[in-house]
């Protein structure tokens, strides 16, 4: 659930990007002056650092209890194999290979655009440059990695979302049917709102 | 003397627990005077069942919780699989929650009356005053019956029953039964009162001093020969419709259990009682593994027609309706398509054999929903049988709404059965049958919902209670695993498997099961003459000597081999084929089920015949000849009366 | 019509299973899937060789004890069809068809097409019941049962118990099997005491037996044969979580 909170914000304040570059980097700025003076510098980010990295390391531990077990109930695997007619189909089946692009990313994306390891712009306070520069057209293998990133985030939180609600929810059939409609508007939205900021980069559309 | 040369006479067999007086009160009766088992000792007293449909495993389940230790054996891979759980329509009781007449004296006689005056009076009563028992009892194990908007349970008339005491949990009532019967058992495997061995048959009886001591069991997946002891066992393991190969049968029935209880012994009842249902989807071919059944209720909508010519080789659409015969309206009008099961099916099987029948083989009359379609209209007529239309086009690839359907008759349940006493104990003290293995309740025919009833009805309330005053007398005496009667029954079980292994033959188990079915459908099916009947035992034994010369099983012994399982439970249906057929010509009438040729009236009537034929059958293993012990039955409370359905 | 089949044979739990290839030459398009293994096997007993094994009994869609996965599909490709109802018009002349056992840590394979699925016997056995010894029943009218909810209990009671939906999970597991009975006992009053026990119970059994755990993928849902829903699961997880909060 806060992860999911994380991804929609974060995508959210993404479109900053395209009110230009006052409006991007007064938004990451004041993610880190948030409550100042009364709170230190960077406090919300750490809380919220803290928070994410908890439970990203919730998530992924128990995925891979959920994963070392799937694969010790199947020793032997099927000869044949059908594709997927369940509930959420591919989304359902790409989970764990899904997150592990997921995964790799956001190790990219952290070097990239929060440390700027491999990113042109070291200038920290300078977000919208860094996403400029991170996505000029030269650089468009980056662009590709990142779209191929969130088509897989996108499939992650369809299946994601819906399994979520599915577990919480209870029995209630009416439910599950608006879940799945929830499901899947949520992972095109988040699609959408993040690949369509490298792309207007890659693109020109912003520089 | 006895009246052919099959067999010989023996001594009259009398039922000596049924206590006399008012019917009302033998139950009752029966209850105090049996001996009781005081619960400190029951824990010192194992009893064996073997089955877990209906019968067994609520037998099983009410033992373990009255604290005996009970080990439940079954050849499937799990309790839940036992055949109860195909039975669809309902289970009768007399809870007159409808207000509309019925009793327990009501059910009781129309169980006998529908028996055909072939059961005991007392044995019915007993079955009428449980059936409210076995409801309350399934209703607080959370089976989901139909219910209706008020929350109370809904009640249906069945196979023409002019009350509506049918209980039914949609079409899969068995299936819910048992289930309650199930998780109950696996309850007590839980507490620990109840062992359960599933995919394990028993293939012997060990009797030792005249009493039953245990069995021989071959566990399925090892091939390992075991035997267990015990104070008493307890025989729930079904009918034996099999013998006909096509029935409406699990694939895995068999009279294994009860042939070899009988080998040893245990007298078989009335074995030619079979009940033929006349609502079954026809074979399609000579690859047919079973028949289908569907529901009755269909006869109530639809019109049974065949072609006025024989031979007619058009679609049933094309042939008008001037050259239609809708012969049992023509026959019967009072009662029209809904005659009762055994008219019905007769009826069937004699247009196919003037060669009128329809579909594959000449195996088939049309059962026709085009007047009810077009009077109720496709929707009301898709709201009463959806689900059987889907069924049926499921099986065969015809739409039942476009196209009649084509049904025939299939052997549906077996009423014969080890003979019991009032106490469901054989003649062999200590051996119990409970279910459509023993002879039971129904007579010479079963009424519709009865049989779950009887099941239940044994396990659950009459077995638990009597056999009781048997096992006041244990424990009995340790039996060493190396006594006479073990090794001896053990080692004919190892005798028949090695037999079968090393036998150098070139024919499959299954190509002589269907020849036997065969023999036996054409000759001991619903109608028998005495020639026929003298023919069947003739095949039937120079099939058998073929059998035993020819046959061929490949594997070993020692891993899971259903061809060898096969080959032991085939070899047993010839022997009960054989005796199934003398008793048939033994008894010369027409009665309840099955129609004997020389036995009608003059416009071709069954007509039963009381004056010699009013007794059970019970047979005695005695090689070639078995011999025939007579119980008279007697009739205080219902008259007899023949049927009359013109 | 002809066709080659290539089926699972393993000889016995311990031994390497392979898949060996099978043709038949003439099945009768209304020979149902098992009837076309029954010539099958009565070809392979004629030529000496060692006929295949597999579980069947009633062979009218109800005992649950056919258990094919047919060309990667538990009970092959007609919905809400069991293996023994399957025909053979389902398929083309000249058809290759795969045919696997149950495949689950859960369900060890016994031989050939047969496996073991004593592991559901005793989820039931940890819960699936309801504590209503013989003879202490009250009238059966004593507690109405409002028909929705009977009707509910009995779509999920509906489950023959076969295993298709742990044949068809990529994560086998038993969760759909397991909740069903959860939800037929839920929806009785009757059996309210039991409630809490029941789940954390079975729970804890089919955990032990070795099935995997439910990610939602619904695979379960449309491979049973008896069409049981994805509701029971939520009903199942909403018993478990306020039964382990109690407990905790």
């Amino acid at each position: 659930m806060l992860l999911v909170l994380f991804i929609i914000a974060h995508m959210a304040g993404n479109l900053h990007v395209f009110e230009g570059r006052e409006s991007m980097n007064d938004y990451a700025h004041g993610l880190r002056t948030f409550g100042a003076p009364l709170l230190p510098h960077e406090s919300l980010l750490w809380v919220m650092r803290i928070g994410l990295i908890a439970a990203a390391a919730a998530h992924i531990a128990s995925s891979v209890v959920l994963t070392r077990r799937a694969v010790e109930a199947r020793p032997v695997r099927y000869v044949s194999r059908k594709p997927a007619k369940g509930e959420s189909r591919h989304a359902a089946a790409t989970m764990r290979w899904g997150a592990l692009v997921v995964l790799l990313f956001v190790v990219w994306h952290l070097l990239d655009l929060t440390f700027r390891t491999v990113n042109p712009v070291k200038d920290l306070p300078d977000a919208y440059g860094a996403v400029v520069e991170g996505f000029a057209p030269e650089r468009w293998p980056v662009t590709v990695f990142y779209l191929i990133a969130v088509l897989a985030l996108g499939f992650h939180l369809r299946h994601g979302v819906w399994s979520a609600v599915q577990t919480i929810a209870g029995p209630n059939n009416k439910w599950r049917k608006r879940t799945q409609v929830i499901a899947l508007a949520v992972a095109v939205i988040v699609t959408a709102g993040f690949a369509i900021v490298p792309l207007a980069v890659t693109f020109g559309l912003v520089s | 003397m006895s009246a052919n040369e099959y067999y010989t006479d023996g001594d009259p067999v009398a039922d000596t627990k049924a206590p006399a007086g008012p019917i009302s009160e033998r139950w009752e009766q029966r209850r105090f005077s049996g001996r009781l088992v005081n619960p400190s000792n029951r824990r010192k007293l194992r009893v064996i069942v073997v089955g877990t449909g209906l019968a067994g495993a609520s037998a099983a389940a009410t033992l373990g919780e009255l604290g005996y230790r009970v080990s439940n054996y079954c050849f499937q891979d799990s309790p839940r699989r036992a055949h109860s759980i195909a039975a669809q329509g309902g289970i009768n009781a007399a809870k007159n929650y409808r207000n509309d007449g019925d009793s327990v004296h009501r059910l009781f006689y129309d169980t006998v009356k529908g028996g055909d005056f072939r059961s005991r009076e007392s044995n019915v009563h007993r079955l009428a005053e449980v059936s409210t028992e076995i409801i309350d009892q399934c209703v607080a194990q959370g089976v989901p019956f139909a219910r209706e908007y008020g929350g109370l349970l809904d009640n249906r008339s069945f196979g023409g029953a002019q009350v509506s005491r049918t209980f039914y949990a949609r079409g899969q009532t068995g299936q819910q039964l048992l289930l309650g019967a199930y998780q109950a058992l696996e309850r007590q495997v839980a507490a620990g009162t109840v062992e359960l061995h599933t995919r394990h048959e028993m293939l012997e009886l060990v009797v030792v001093d005249g009493r039953a001591r245990g069995i021989v069991v071959r566990d399925l997946v090892t091939g390992e020969t075991t035997t267990e002891i015990a104070d008493a066992v307890v025989l729930a393991t079904g009918g034996y419709g099999n013998v006909f190969f096509l029935s409406t049968n699990a694939k895995g029935c068999n009279v294994t259990a009860s042939w070899r209880a009988h080998r040893q012994g245990a007298y078989f009842a009335n074995p030619c009682y079979t009940q033929i249902h006349p609502t079954c989807i026809p074979q399609s071919g000579d690859h047919q593994s079973k028949l289908t059944l569907m529901s009755e209720s269909l006869r109530n909508d639809g019109r049974v027609w065949v072609p006025t010519e024989r031979g007619d080789e058009r679609a049933p659409g094309d042939i008008p309706e001037a050259e239609r015969d809708y012969y049992l309206e023509r026959r019967y009008p009072a009662f029209g398509n809904l005659v009762p099961r055994d008219i019905a099916s007769r009826a069937a099987k004699a247009v196919c054999d003037e060669g009128r029948g329809v579909g594959p083989g000449g195996l088939g009359v049309y059962l026709d929903f085009a007047d009810a379609i077009a009077r109720l209209g496709e929707d009301a007529v898709k709201a009463r049988y959806g689900n059987l239309f889907d069924m049926y086009e499921r099986i065969t690839g015809e739409n039942p709404y476009e196209r009649p359907m084509r049904i025939y008759p299939a052997v549906h349940y077996t009423m014969g059965g080890l003979w019991v006493d009032y106490d469901l104990q054989s003649n062999i003290p200590g051996l119990f049958v409970t279910g459509e293995a023993n002879f039971s309740d129904h007579g010479a025919n079963r009424l519709g919902a009865s049989a779950l009833m009887q099941g239940l009805s044994d396990g659950y309330f009459v077995l638990p209670n009597t056999i009781s005053d048997y096992l006041a007398d244990g424990p009995f005496e340790a039996v060493a695993d190396d006594h006479e009667a073990v090794a001896a029954a053990r080692a004919s079980v190892n005798e028949r498997v090695e037999f079968f292994l090393n036998n150098d033959g070139d024919r499959t188990v299954d190509s002589f099961h269907r020849e036997l079915g065969k023999i036996m459908w054409e000759y001991c099916g619903m109608e028998r003459t005495d020639e026929g009947l003298r023919k069947a035992i003739g095949l039937i034994r120079d099939l058998k000597d073929e059998f035993y010369e020819r046959v061929k099983v490949p594997g070993t012994g020692a891993e899971l081999n259903q061809q060898l399982e096969k080959a032991g439970r085939v070899a047993d249906f010839f022997e009960l084929g054989e005796l199934m057929c003398i008793d048939a010509l033994h008894r010369a009438e027409s009665c309840g089920g099955h129609f004997r040729a020389e036995s009608q009236t003059e416009d071709g009537e069954a007509r039963r015949d009381d004056e010699r034929f009013s007794y059970v059958a019970a047979w005695e293993f005695a090689g070639e000849a078995p011999v025939l012990h007579k119980e008279d039955l007697e009739f205080e409370y219902v008259k007899p009366t023949q049927r009359s359905y013109k | 019509m002809k066709l080659k089949l290539r089926i699972w044979r393993q000889p016995n739990p311990e031994a390497k299973g392979k898949m060996v290839s099978y043709v038949l030459d003439d099945v009768s398009e209304d020979a149902s899937f098992l009837e076309m293994l029954d010539v099958l096997n009565e070809q392979l007993i004629a030529d000496g060789e060692d006929p295949v094994a597999f579980d069947h009994d009633c062979r009218e869609g109800i005992c649950g004890a056919c258990s094919l996965v047919i060309d990667g599909q538990p009970h092959g490709p007609q919905a809400a069809t069991t293996t023994c109802q399957l025909h053979m018009r389902k398929f083309r002349d000249g058809d290759i068809i795969d045919i696997e056992p149950w495949r689950a840590g859960a369900f060890p394979v016994v031989k050939d097409l047969v496996v073991d699925r004593t592991a559901f016997d005793r989820i039931i056995a940890a819960g699936g019941y309801i504590s209503a010894p013989t003879g202490t029943a009250p009238d059966a009218h004593a507690a109405p049962i409002p028909k929705q909810d009977a009707d509910a209990a009995f779509s999920a009671a509906a489950c023959i118990g076969c295993g298709a939906c742990v044949a068809a999970c990529p994560n086998g597991s038993g969760m759909l099997f397991m909740a069903a009975k959860v939800t037929h006992l839920g929806l009785m009053p009757q059996c309210q005491p039991e409630r809490a026990t029941r789940v954390l119970g079975m729970v804890a059994e089919h955990d032990a037996a070795g099935f995997g755990g439910c990610t939602n993928t619904g695979e379960c849902a449309s491979a049973c044969p008896k069409e049981i829903g994805l509701d029971v699961i939520g009903r199942l997880n909403r018993d478990f979580r306020k039964a382990a909060a109690r407990a905790a």
